[in-house]
Protein backbone atom coordinates (compact mmCIF):
# COMPACT_ATOMS: atom_id res chain seq x y z
CA UNK A 1 0.00 0.00 0.00
CA UNK A 2 3.00 2.45 0.69
CA UNK A 3 6.64 2.60 -0.01
CA UNK A 4 8.57 1.62 2.87
CA UNK A 5 12.10 2.33 3.02
CA UNK A 6 12.10 3.73 0.13
CA UNK A 7 14.27 2.65 -2.70
CA UNK A 8 14.08 -0.62 -5.33
CA UNK A 9 10.44 -0.14 -6.56
CA UNK A 10 8.55 -3.68 -6.92
CA UNK A 11 11.18 -5.58 -6.78
CA UNK A 12 12.57 -3.93 -3.63
CA UNK A 13 9.68 -4.04 -2.03
CA UNK A 14 8.62 -7.23 -2.81
CA UNK A 15 12.38 -8.37 -1.40
CA UNK A 16 11.75 -6.20 1.58
CA UNK A 17 9.15 -8.49 2.46
CA UNK A 18 10.36 -11.56 2.02
CA UNK A 19 13.54 -10.99 3.97
CA UNK A 20 13.71 -12.14 8.03
CA UNK A 21 14.82 -9.89 10.87
CA UNK A 22 18.14 -11.70 11.29
CA UNK A 23 20.31 -12.14 14.56
CA UNK A 24 23.23 -12.14 14.52
CA UNK A 25 22.10 -9.95 11.14
CA UNK A 26 23.38 -10.65 8.03
CA UNK A 27 26.71 -12.94 8.00
CA UNK A 28 24.50 -16.46 7.18
CA UNK A 29 26.27 -18.27 9.41
CA UNK A 30 24.04 -21.82 10.96
CA UNK A 31 24.08 -19.89 14.12
CA UNK A 32 21.69 -16.86 13.01
CA UNK A 33 18.41 -16.94 14.58
CA UNK A 34 15.16 -15.41 12.50
CA UNK A 35 14.09 -13.36 15.34
CA UNK A 36 11.10 -12.33 13.90
CA UNK A 37 9.92 -15.62 13.16
CA UNK A 38 10.29 -16.93 16.46
CA UNK A 39 8.75 -14.06 17.90
CA UNK A 40 5.61 -14.26 16.11
CA UNK A 41 5.63 -18.58 16.52
CA UNK A 42 6.52 -17.93 20.34
CA UNK A 43 3.19 -15.40 20.75
CA UNK A 44 1.26 -17.44 18.53
CA UNK A 45 2.22 -20.47 21.07
CA UNK A 46 2.02 -18.59 23.91
CA UNK A 47 -1.56 -17.07 22.98
CA UNK A 48 -2.53 -21.05 22.04
CA UNK A 49 -1.26 -22.54 25.18
CA UNK A 50 -2.80 -19.40 27.62
CA UNK A 51 -6.11 -19.19 26.02
CA UNK A 52 -6.67 -23.29 26.27
CA UNK A 53 -5.19 -23.31 29.51
CA UNK A 54 -7.55 -20.91 30.78
CA UNK A 55 -10.69 -23.23 29.14
CA UNK A 56 -8.82 -26.04 30.91
CA UNK A 57 -8.27 -24.69 34.17
CA UNK A 58 -11.65 -23.73 34.69
CA UNK A 59 -13.31 -26.66 32.88
CA UNK A 60 -16.37 -28.21 34.67
CA UNK A 61 -18.49 -30.37 33.50
CA UNK A 62 -21.85 -28.28 34.17
CA UNK A 63 -22.78 -26.23 31.35
CA UNK A 64 -19.76 -25.25 29.62
CA UNK A 65 -19.15 -21.04 28.46
CA UNK A 66 -18.82 -20.45 25.25
CA UNK A 67 -15.34 -20.57 25.05
CA UNK A 68 -15.23 -23.59 27.07
CA UNK A 69 -17.60 -25.03 24.17
CA UNK A 70 -15.49 -24.22 21.85
CA UNK A 71 -11.94 -25.66 22.94
CA UNK A 72 -14.19 -28.81 24.10
CA UNK A 73 -15.18 -29.07 20.38
CA UNK A 74 -11.43 -28.77 19.12
CA UNK A 75 -10.42 -31.15 21.56
CA UNK A 76 -13.14 -33.92 20.39
CA UNK A 77 -12.96 -32.92 16.90
CA UNK A 78 -8.94 -33.74 17.13
CA UNK A 79 -9.75 -36.97 19.88
CA UNK A 80 -12.03 -38.60 16.90
CA UNK A 81 -9.70 -38.40 14.34
CA UNK A 82 -7.00 -39.60 16.87
CA UNK A 83 -8.92 -42.12 17.57
CA UNK A 84 -10.09 -43.06 14.01
CA UNK A 85 -6.06 -43.79 13.25
CA UNK A 86 -4.12 -44.68 16.04
CA UNK A 87 -5.27 -47.29 18.20
CA UNK A 88 -1.70 -47.38 20.71
CA UNK A 89 -2.07 -46.37 23.99
CA UNK A 90 -0.01 -43.21 23.76
CA UNK A 91 -1.21 -40.29 25.51
CA UNK A 92 0.90 -37.77 23.75
CA UNK A 93 -0.38 -38.19 20.37
CA UNK A 94 -3.34 -36.12 20.66
CA UNK A 95 -1.99 -33.57 22.48
CA UNK A 96 0.52 -33.53 19.95
CA UNK A 97 -2.13 -33.26 17.34
CA UNK A 98 -4.00 -30.23 18.80
CA UNK A 99 -0.80 -28.28 19.23
CA UNK A 100 -0.10 -28.91 15.94
CA UNK A 101 -3.82 -27.68 14.47
CA UNK A 102 -4.36 -24.83 16.44
CA UNK A 103 -0.88 -23.44 16.22
CA UNK A 104 -0.13 -24.24 12.65
CA UNK A 105 -3.38 -22.50 12.42
CA UNK A 106 -2.14 -19.47 14.12
CA UNK A 107 0.55 -19.00 12.11
CA UNK A 108 -1.03 -19.72 9.17
CA UNK A 109 -3.60 -16.98 10.01
CA UNK A 110 -0.78 -14.56 10.17
CA UNK A 111 -1.00 -14.43 6.64
CA UNK A 112 -4.45 -12.55 6.56
CA UNK A 113 -3.22 -9.58 8.60
CA UNK A 114 -2.53 -7.00 5.98
CA UNK A 115 1.03 -7.67 4.63
CA UNK A 116 2.43 -4.13 5.40
CA UNK A 117 0.52 -3.45 8.67
CA UNK A 118 3.43 -5.51 10.79
CA UNK A 119 5.99 -4.54 9.12
CA UNK A 120 5.49 -0.79 9.31
CA UNK A 121 4.61 -0.71 12.65
CA UNK A 122 8.02 -2.42 13.20
CA UNK A 123 9.77 0.27 10.87
CA UNK A 124 8.26 2.79 13.53
CA UNK A 125 9.77 1.10 16.20
CA UNK A 126 13.19 0.61 14.49
CA UNK A 127 13.20 -2.97 13.34
CA UNK A 128 14.30 -2.57 9.86
CA UNK A 129 13.10 -5.91 8.08
CA UNK A 130 9.63 -8.06 9.41
CA UNK A 131 8.15 -11.38 7.84
CA UNK A 132 4.88 -11.87 10.07
CA UNK A 133 3.79 -15.54 8.50
CA UNK A 134 5.87 -17.57 10.35
CA UNK A 135 5.03 -20.56 8.57
CA UNK A 136 6.66 -18.85 5.51
CA UNK A 137 9.56 -19.45 7.11
CA UNK A 138 11.57 -23.23 6.22
CA UNK A 139 13.17 -23.30 9.50
CA UNK A 140 9.43 -22.85 11.27
CA UNK A 141 8.05 -25.93 9.30
CA UNK A 142 11.12 -28.10 9.49
CA UNK A 143 11.12 -27.14 13.06
CA UNK A 144 7.84 -28.81 13.32
CA UNK A 145 8.45 -31.13 11.29
CA UNK A 146 11.88 -33.03 11.91
CA UNK A 147 10.23 -33.00 15.60
CA UNK A 148 7.65 -35.01 14.41
CA UNK A 149 10.24 -37.44 12.65
CA UNK A 150 12.21 -37.81 15.95
CA UNK A 151 9.01 -38.84 17.42
CA UNK A 152 8.31 -41.35 14.42
CA UNK A 153 11.75 -42.63 15.82
CA UNK A 154 10.74 -42.90 18.97
CA UNK A 155 7.72 -44.26 18.51
CA UNK A 156 8.96 -47.18 16.20
CA UNK A 157 11.44 -48.27 19.31
CA UNK A 158 8.61 -48.04 21.50
CA UNK A 159 6.27 -50.24 19.53
CA UNK A 160 8.70 -53.01 18.13
CA UNK A 161 11.61 -52.68 20.26
CA UNK A 162 15.16 -51.26 18.90
CA UNK A 163 15.56 -54.65 16.98
CA UNK A 164 12.33 -54.88 15.46
CA UNK A 165 13.00 -51.09 14.14
CA UNK A 166 16.18 -52.41 13.11
CA UNK A 167 15.01 -55.31 11.34
CA UNK A 168 12.69 -53.21 9.70
CA UNK A 169 15.06 -50.78 8.03
CA UNK A 170 17.64 -53.65 7.16
CA UNK A 171 15.23 -56.84 5.97
CA UNK A 172 12.10 -55.12 4.59
CA UNK A 173 10.59 -55.53 2.65
CA UNK A 174 13.25 -57.51 0.45
CA UNK A 175 14.77 -59.52 2.81
CA UNK A 176 18.83 -59.90 4.00
CA UNK A 177 19.90 -60.35 0.83
CA UNK A 178 19.22 -57.30 -0.62
CA UNK A 179 20.36 -55.30 2.35
CA UNK A 180 21.62 -52.08 0.78
CA UNK A 181 17.86 -51.81 -1.23
CA UNK A 182 16.29 -52.12 2.20
CA UNK A 183 18.24 -49.66 4.12
CA UNK A 184 18.09 -47.03 0.99
CA UNK A 185 14.33 -47.44 0.37
CA UNK A 186 13.84 -46.70 4.44
CA UNK A 187 16.11 -44.21 4.09
CA UNK A 188 14.04 -42.29 1.91
CA UNK A 189 10.78 -42.99 2.96
CA UNK A 190 11.69 -42.20 6.31
CA UNK A 191 12.93 -38.72 5.14
CA UNK A 192 10.24 -38.29 2.72
CA UNK A 193 8.19 -37.67 5.58
CA UNK A 194 9.37 -35.05 7.25
CA UNK A 195 10.81 -32.98 4.07
CA UNK A 196 7.09 -33.45 2.50
CA UNK A 197 5.43 -31.97 5.40
CA UNK A 198 7.60 -29.18 6.00
CA UNK A 199 7.82 -28.13 2.29
CA UNK A 200 3.87 -28.54 1.76
CA UNK A 201 3.53 -26.24 4.41
CA UNK A 202 5.96 -23.82 3.62
CA UNK A 203 4.55 -24.02 -0.01
CA UNK A 204 1.20 -23.33 0.51
CA UNK A 205 1.95 -20.01 2.53
CA UNK A 206 4.63 -18.61 1.16
CA UNK A 207 2.98 -18.83 -2.50
CA UNK A 208 -0.36 -17.26 -0.59
CA UNK A 209 2.00 -14.56 1.41
CA UNK A 210 4.00 -14.26 -1.99
CA UNK A 211 0.36 -13.29 -3.67
CA UNK A 212 -0.84 -10.90 -1.19
CA UNK A 213 2.54 -9.15 -1.65
CA UNK A 214 2.19 -9.26 -4.88
CA UNK A 215 -1.88 -7.50 -4.92
CA UNK A 216 -0.47 -5.09 -2.54
CA UNK A 217 1.84 -3.74 -5.59
CA UNK A 218 -1.28 -2.31 -7.12
CA UNK A 219 -1.10 1.02 -4.90
CA UNK A 220 2.70 0.97 -4.10
CA UNK A 221 3.97 4.53 -4.24
CA UNK A 222 0.90 5.87 -3.68
CA UNK A 223 -0.08 8.46 -1.02
CA UNK A 224 -3.61 9.11 -0.08
CA UNK A 225 -3.24 12.37 -1.95
CA UNK A 226 -3.08 10.49 -4.94
CA UNK A 227 -6.29 9.27 -4.72
CA UNK A 228 -7.68 11.70 -6.69
CA UNK A 229 -6.45 10.85 -9.65
CA UNK A 230 -8.51 7.96 -12.04
CA UNK A 231 -5.36 6.21 -11.96
CA UNK A 232 -4.71 5.58 -8.67
CA UNK A 233 -8.31 5.19 -7.48
CA UNK A 234 -8.93 2.30 -9.77
CA UNK A 235 -6.08 0.62 -9.05
CA UNK A 236 -6.72 0.84 -5.31
CA UNK A 237 -10.38 -0.77 -5.79
CA UNK A 238 -8.49 -3.68 -7.59
CA UNK A 239 -6.20 -3.94 -4.85
CA UNK A 240 -9.10 -3.97 -2.83
CA UNK A 241 -11.56 -6.52 -4.97
CA UNK A 242 -8.05 -9.08 -5.40
CA UNK A 243 -7.27 -8.67 -1.96
CA UNK A 244 -10.61 -9.53 -0.56
CA UNK A 245 -10.72 -12.55 -2.82
CA UNK A 246 -7.36 -13.79 -2.25
CA UNK A 247 -7.87 -13.57 1.44
CA UNK A 248 -11.50 -15.26 1.40
CA UNK A 249 -9.77 -18.37 -0.41
CA UNK A 250 -6.74 -18.08 1.83
CA UNK A 251 -9.05 -18.81 4.86
CA UNK A 252 -9.39 -22.11 3.55
CA UNK A 253 -5.99 -22.82 2.52
CA UNK A 254 -4.70 -21.90 6.25
CA UNK A 255 -7.25 -24.36 7.73
CA UNK A 256 -6.80 -26.89 5.09
CA UNK A 257 -2.71 -26.71 5.58
CA UNK A 258 -3.08 -26.83 9.68
CA UNK A 259 -5.39 -29.94 9.07
CA UNK A 260 -3.22 -31.61 6.74
CA UNK A 261 -0.27 -31.20 8.94
CA UNK A 262 -2.03 -32.92 11.59
CA UNK A 263 -3.45 -35.21 10.07
CA UNK A 264 -0.27 -36.39 8.49
CA UNK A 265 1.41 -36.41 12.07
CA UNK A 266 -1.45 -38.43 13.69
CA UNK A 267 -0.87 -41.25 10.21
CA UNK A 268 2.62 -41.29 10.64
CA UNK A 269 2.96 -41.92 13.88
CA UNK A 270 0.27 -44.55 14.01
CA UNK A 271 2.15 -46.56 10.95
CA UNK A 272 4.95 -46.10 12.91
CA UNK A 273 3.41 -47.95 16.12
CA UNK A 274 2.48 -50.73 13.95
CA UNK A 275 4.43 -53.67 12.31
CA UNK A 276 4.44 -53.50 8.83
CA UNK B 1 16.16 -17.93 2.96
CA UNK B 2 18.68 -20.45 4.76
CA UNK B 3 18.13 -23.15 7.45
CA UNK B 4 19.62 -22.11 10.29
CA UNK B 5 19.05 -22.15 14.11
CA UNK B 6 15.95 -20.66 14.23
CA UNK B 7 15.04 -24.56 13.60
CA UNK B 8 16.66 -25.78 16.95
CA UNK B 9 14.94 -23.20 18.65
CA UNK B 10 11.41 -23.91 17.19
CA UNK B 11 11.85 -27.41 17.51
CA UNK B 12 11.98 -26.39 21.65
CA UNK B 13 9.48 -23.94 21.34
CA UNK B 14 7.32 -27.25 20.13
CA UNK B 15 8.38 -29.44 22.14
CA UNK B 16 7.55 -26.96 25.35
CA UNK B 17 4.08 -26.61 23.91
CA UNK B 18 3.06 -29.58 23.64
CA UNK B 19 4.43 -30.98 26.70
CA UNK B 20 2.27 -28.15 28.23
CA UNK B 21 -1.00 -29.57 26.38
CA UNK B 22 -0.37 -32.44 27.37
CA UNK B 23 0.05 -31.61 31.23
CA UNK B 24 -1.92 -28.89 31.43
CA UNK B 25 -4.85 -28.76 28.76
CA UNK B 26 -5.38 -32.12 27.16
CA UNK B 27 -6.39 -34.04 30.38
CA UNK B 28 -8.34 -31.63 31.64
CA UNK B 29 -10.70 -30.87 28.70
CA UNK B 30 -11.15 -34.46 28.20
CA UNK B 31 -12.25 -35.25 31.67
CA UNK B 32 -15.09 -32.15 31.37
CA UNK B 33 -16.00 -33.68 28.15
CA UNK B 34 -16.38 -37.49 29.52
CA UNK B 35 -17.82 -36.55 33.38
CA UNK B 36 -20.14 -33.98 31.23
CA UNK B 37 -21.19 -37.35 28.62
CA UNK B 38 -21.45 -39.53 31.71
CA UNK B 39 -23.66 -37.14 33.54
CA UNK B 40 -26.21 -36.65 30.14
CA UNK B 41 -25.83 -40.36 29.83
CA UNK B 42 -27.14 -41.17 33.33
CA UNK B 43 -29.85 -38.13 33.03
CA UNK B 44 -30.84 -39.96 30.14
CA UNK B 45 -31.21 -42.81 31.76
CA UNK B 46 -33.05 -41.24 35.24
CA UNK B 47 -35.67 -40.05 32.06
CA UNK B 48 -36.13 -43.09 30.47
CA UNK B 49 -36.34 -45.14 33.82
CA UNK B 50 -38.68 -42.18 34.92
CA UNK B 51 -41.01 -42.31 31.92
CA UNK B 52 -41.68 -46.40 32.69
CA UNK B 53 -42.51 -45.28 36.05
CA UNK B 54 -45.20 -43.08 34.82
CA UNK B 55 -46.47 -45.34 32.27
CA UNK B 56 -46.89 -47.65 35.40
CA UNK B 57 -48.38 -45.20 37.36
CA UNK B 58 -50.88 -44.07 34.73
CA UNK B 59 -52.47 -47.76 34.41
CA UNK B 60 -52.48 -47.96 38.09
CA UNK B 61 -54.43 -45.08 38.06
CA UNK B 62 -56.47 -46.54 35.32
CA UNK B 63 -57.34 -49.45 37.21
CA UNK B 64 -58.09 -47.30 40.77
CA UNK B 65 -60.58 -45.48 38.56
CA UNK B 66 -62.01 -48.40 36.98
CA UNK B 67 -62.70 -49.73 40.33
CA UNK B 68 -63.56 -46.74 41.66
CA UNK B 69 -66.20 -46.16 39.07
CA UNK B 70 -68.00 -49.51 39.55
CA UNK B 71 -67.69 -49.27 43.35
CA UNK B 72 -69.78 -45.96 42.67
CA UNK B 73 -72.30 -47.16 39.62
CA UNK B 74 -72.51 -50.12 42.49
CA UNK B 75 -73.29 -47.92 45.67
CA UNK B 76 -75.95 -46.08 43.46
CA UNK B 77 -77.71 -49.16 42.44
CA UNK B 78 -77.89 -50.30 46.13
CA UNK B 79 -78.99 -46.67 46.58
CA UNK B 80 -81.81 -46.46 43.96
CA UNK B 81 -83.31 -49.89 45.81
CA UNK B 82 -83.17 -48.88 48.86
CA UNK B 83 -85.45 -45.34 48.08
CA UNK B 84 -87.50 -47.65 45.89
CA UNK B 85 -88.30 -49.72 49.22
CA UNK B 86 -88.34 -47.06 51.25
CA UNK B 87 -91.04 -45.31 48.49
CA UNK B 88 -92.74 -48.99 48.58
CA UNK B 89 -93.08 -49.24 52.15
CA UNK B 90 -93.98 -45.26 53.00
CA UNK B 91 -96.86 -46.28 50.13
CA UNK B 92 -98.14 -49.13 51.83
CA UNK B 93 -97.66 -47.50 55.33
CA UNK B 94 -99.97 -45.01 53.37
CA UNK B 95 -102.49 -47.47 52.15
CA UNK B 96 -103.02 -48.75 55.35
CA UNK B 97 -103.23 -45.85 56.97
CA UNK B 98 -106.05 -44.86 55.09
CA UNK B 99 -108.29 -48.58 55.26
CA UNK B 100 -107.58 -48.18 59.23
CA UNK B 101 -108.57 -44.24 58.74
CA UNK B 102 -111.48 -45.25 56.42
CA UNK B 103 -112.48 -47.94 58.85
CA UNK B 104 -112.57 -46.13 62.01
CA UNK B 105 -114.66 -43.90 59.63
CA UNK B 106 -117.32 -46.17 59.10
CA UNK B 107 -116.86 -47.92 62.45
CA UNK B 108 -117.63 -44.68 63.97
CA UNK B 109 -120.37 -43.90 61.57
CA UNK B 110 -121.80 -47.25 61.99
CA UNK B 111 -122.03 -46.46 65.58
CA UNK B 112 -123.37 -42.96 65.43
CA UNK B 113 -125.80 -44.17 63.19
CA UNK B 114 -127.03 -46.94 65.81
CA UNK B 115 -127.05 -44.22 68.46
CA UNK B 116 -129.37 -42.07 66.51
CA UNK B 117 -131.69 -45.13 65.80
CA UNK B 118 -131.32 -45.92 69.56
CA UNK B 119 -132.26 -42.20 70.52
CA UNK B 120 -134.51 -41.92 67.48
CA UNK B 121 -136.49 -45.57 68.80
CA UNK B 122 -136.62 -43.89 72.20
CA UNK B 123 -137.74 -40.91 71.12
CA UNK B 124 -140.74 -42.48 69.23
CA UNK B 125 -141.76 -44.93 71.78
CA UNK B 126 -142.00 -41.58 74.33
CA UNK B 127 -144.06 -40.11 71.17
CA UNK B 128 -146.07 -43.63 71.24
CA UNK B 129 -146.54 -43.76 74.66
CA UNK B 130 -147.22 -39.60 74.29
CA UNK B 131 -149.78 -40.40 71.51
CA UNK B 132 -151.31 -43.23 73.42
CA UNK B 133 -151.25 -41.78 76.70
CA UNK B 134 -153.64 -38.79 75.26
CA UNK B 135 -155.55 -41.61 73.39
CA UNK B 136 -156.35 -43.32 76.33
CA UNK B 137 -157.72 -40.47 78.26
CA UNK B 138 -160.31 -40.33 75.84
CA UNK B 139 -161.18 -43.64 75.34
CA UNK B 140 -158.76 -46.79 76.32
CA UNK B 141 -159.72 -49.76 76.01
CA UNK B 142 -157.05 -52.01 76.86
CA UNK B 143 -158.45 -55.02 75.01
CA UNK B 144 -159.50 -53.25 71.89
CA UNK B 145 -156.08 -51.47 71.49
CA UNK B 146 -153.45 -52.99 73.04
CA UNK B 147 -152.67 -55.14 70.17
CA UNK B 148 -152.68 -52.38 68.13
CA UNK B 149 -149.86 -50.53 70.48
CA UNK B 150 -147.62 -53.34 70.36
CA UNK B 151 -147.64 -53.74 66.69
CA UNK B 152 -146.82 -50.06 66.62
CA UNK B 153 -143.73 -50.33 68.96
CA UNK B 154 -142.82 -53.96 67.23
CA UNK B 155 -142.96 -51.55 64.03
CA UNK B 156 -140.10 -49.22 65.09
Amino acid sequence: MAAESGDGGSAGYIEHHLTNYQWPSGDGGFWTLHLDSLFYSVLLGVLFAGSFYFAARRATAGVPGRWQSFVEMLVDFVNTQVKDAYHGPSKLLAPLALTIFCWVFLMNFMDLVPVDLLPEIGLLLGIEYMKVVPSTDLNITFGLSLTVFVLIIVFSIRAKGLGGFGREIFFKPFGKWLLPFNVTLKVVEELAKPMSLALRLFGNLYAGELIFILIALFTLGNTLTSLVTSAAAFSFVVQFALGLAWALFHILVITLQAFIFMMLTIVYLSMASEEH
Amino acid sequence: MSINATLLAQCLVFLALVWFTMKFIWPQVLEAIDQRNKEIADGLEAAARGRSELDAAQGRIEQLVSEARSQASEIIEQANGRASRIVDEAREEGERERLRLVESAHSEIERETMQARDELREQVAELAIAGAEKILQREIDAGVHGAMLQRFANRI
